[in-house]
């Protein structure tokens, strides 16, 4: 028997009893749609925080004060015993290294933001004029911190998106005065609207010279330098210089951390894998459930069709060849069962990604094809017993058969 | 062509052998007509399905022109049929949801005929047995007598050298019945060996040889060989 003829034959005996084959191609479609929309959920997840963290800037090294084995309050901390902190010094020092590009200091705190009546708690963050492209910030009007010495305070700020709507209003910002605790800044810039980049809104920030939040703050350490290294190849070599620096000024003590950032993400990377995975491992039992439907739909396509097999045995089918025609049957159910929930499930995506534009639903390409390859693979296993049944069927009896 | 040596058949219910077939000894040439009748229960079915290859004895050998058939594998006995054997129905055995001319086209199919000559031998078939006007129609659309010619037409498709009919007639009436007789017997002109089983004596007195089986035996044979 020829392959097409093989073929003709299976999609007629599946348009012989049309309600059956679309209750299978829905029932495989779901299952195919099902992977493919949920690993698209956990890709769209993956992808949200690996673009979250990109925000943040691309190669940076991060220092920050004390030594645990992972980044976070040590124990030291807890029972108010702080580690030594890292000077302004310190973070220019860094700035010696080959693979270091530009740093930005780090101090944070909050203060009473007020302008006439107004007035506000915000987080303030002292830095210099490298934070801007460090940290990919955009500004929206005015400049940013001026470059300069990085232990000279001026007396100028720049405003997130947020505070400069709620100070100000519509009214021209830049050049105005505001009070910042108990001292006065002139504003001079205003940053562009970001939204929230891991966990810190831009948008609600102030950004005042390195030197006078230290000033204000009344203290000299720095919250966390970010180091950001010519390349990503120069991350490890950045990261090692760093280590180095600061444990020759820290008078040979390991009292800073260094993480990269290239690190952090990997770890999200994998745990967010690991979901996708599992979500997608999840919605193939779908599959599997699908498959023996097809293999519960069969064998009752069997036994109506005992006639038929009785009749194509008598005129010289063999057993093998039965078999194959019911194979084909499965075959053909299972990829068009795929092929429909493919569509279903990237339509799916698509509607997903309309309704929640922030999130990059994208089915990744791996799990369209474990979906495809479970679809068909159950569609074959679970029509095996079927077909061998069929095959073995004695033709005496399947002819007598009313 | 056809050879049956001391051929039985047992059958096992329950816990009992019951012989539906006592050493049949049957010999069968090209060309003959030979008509199996007897009471129902007699073993006419029996020995039609063994001819057919459909069933295997229990004891005993079949030779099919020349060749021993009985030890043949599933695989071997098919490609047989396939090639020898044509089988004609009481319940015609139409697939339902094909036309009359794939119907006719079915053991082609099977055999793996090219496309070309498929088409011109159905053409052929459906023209031999007035049904061209009907090759679109699906059996529940063709009469009873149109369904058998049917059937013949497919059963003759891949030019068989016998050819088994198991009451081709029973779901039909007189006149169509002797349509369809007249049908199978101008097949003995091709020297095909045309074997009916009937318990109709009007039929079974058609043929050429004429064997009388009782409990699994065949009691008397009238007619001669041809």
């Amino acid at each position: 028997m020829r392959l097409t003829d093989v073929a003709q034959f299976a999609s007629g005996s599946l348009r012989g009893s049309r309600t059956r084959t679309l209750l299978m191609i829905l029932a495989m479609s779901i299952g195919v749609a099902a992977v493919v929309v949920l690993t698209g959920l956990g890709e769209g997840a993956r992808r949200y925080v690996v673009n979250q963290f990109s925000s943040l800037g691309t190669n940076l090294v991060i220092v920050l004060p004390g030594r645990t084995e992972t980044a976070g309050i040590g124990p030291g901390m807890l029972i108010g015993q702080i580690p030594r902190e890292i000077s302004l010094d310190d973070a220019q020092a860094i700035l010696r290294s080959r693979a270091v590009k530009r740093i930005a200091p780090l101090t944070v705190g909050s203060a009473t933001l007020s302008r006439n009546a107004l007035n506000r708690e915000v987080v303030v963050l002292g830095s210099t004029s490298d934070l801007l492209e460090v940290r990919h910030m955009s500004l929206g009007i005015g400049k940013f911190l001026p470059p300069g010495d990085i232990h000279e305070s001026a007396s100028v700020c720049v405003l997130g998106n947020q505070m400069k709507r709620e100070l100000f209003g519509n009214e021209q910002a830049v050049g105005q005065w505001v009070r910042l605790g108990d001292r006065r800044f002139r504003v001079i810039g205003v940053l562009a609207e970001q939204g929230e980049s891991m966990g810190m809104r831009t948008d609600e920030l102030v950004i005042v010279p390195v030197a006078s939040a230290h000033q204000l703050f009344n203290t000299s350490g720095l919250f966390r330098v970010l180091v950001e290294a010519k390349s990503r190849e120069a991350i490890e070599q950045a990261k090692h210089d760093a280590e180095q620096i600061m444990f020759q000024r820290h008078s040979g003590e390991k009292d800073v951390t260094v993480i990269t950032q290239d690190a952090v993400l990997a770890t999200f990377d994998r745990i967010l894998t690991a979901l996708t995975m599992a979500v997608g491992g999840i919605a193939s039992i779908s599959l599997a459930v699908a498959g023996i439907l097809i293999m519960n739909v069969m064998l009752i396509a069997v036994s109506q069709r005992v006639k038929e097999i009785g009749l194509l045995k008598a005129l010289g089918a063999p057993a093998a060849q039965i078999r194959n025609l019911f194979f084909a049957e499965a075959i053909l159910l299972s990829s068009i069962g795929s092929i429909v929930g493919l569509i279903l499930g990237e339509a799916g995506v698509f509607v997903i990604a309309k309704i929640y534009p922030s999130l990059p639903v994208v089915a990744p390409w791996w799990a369209v094809l474990a979906a495809l390859g479970t679809a068909l693979g159950t569609g074959i296993m679970f029509s095996v017993w079927p077909a061998r049944r069929a095959a073995r069927l004695d033709p005496v009896m399947a002819l007598a058969r009313s | 062509m056809i050879q049956l040596e001391n051929v039985s058949r047992n059958f096992t219910v329950g816990d009992q052998q019951v012989a539906a077939l006592r050493n049949i000894d049957l010999h069968i040439a090209a060309g003959d007509y030979v008509s199996i009748m007897g009471p129902s229960g007699s073993g006419k079915s029996t020995l039609l399905n063994l001819i057919g290859l459909l069933d295997r004895p229990s004891s005993g050998t079949y030779k099919l022109d020349g060749g021993n058939v009985t030890d043949l594998t599933d695989e071997q006995q098919a490609r047989v049929r396939s090639e020898k054997i044509g089988f004609v129905f009481q319940s015609f055995h139409l697939v339902p949801r094909l036309t009359a001319a794939m119907n006719i086209e079915l053991p082609l199919i099977l055999a793996g005929i090219s496309p070309a000559e498929r088409k011109a031998r159905v053409v052929q078939l459906l023209e031999n047995y007035g049904l061209t006007d009907r090759a679109d129609h699906r059996p529940d659309q063709l009469s009873g007598g149109q369904r058998q010619r049917v059937a013949i037409a497919r059963a003759t498709s891949m030019h068989p050298a016998v050819l088994l009919a198991d009451e081709p007639t029973g779901n039909l009436d007189q006149t169509t019945g002797k349509e369809v007789l007249n049908l199978l017997e101008k097949l003995l002109e091709q020297h095909v060996a045309l074997i009916v089983v009937t318990h109709d004596p009007v039929i079974g007195s058609r043929a050429t040889r004429q064997l009388h089986m009782v409990d699994g035996q065949i009691i008397s044979e009238t007619g001669r060989s041809t």
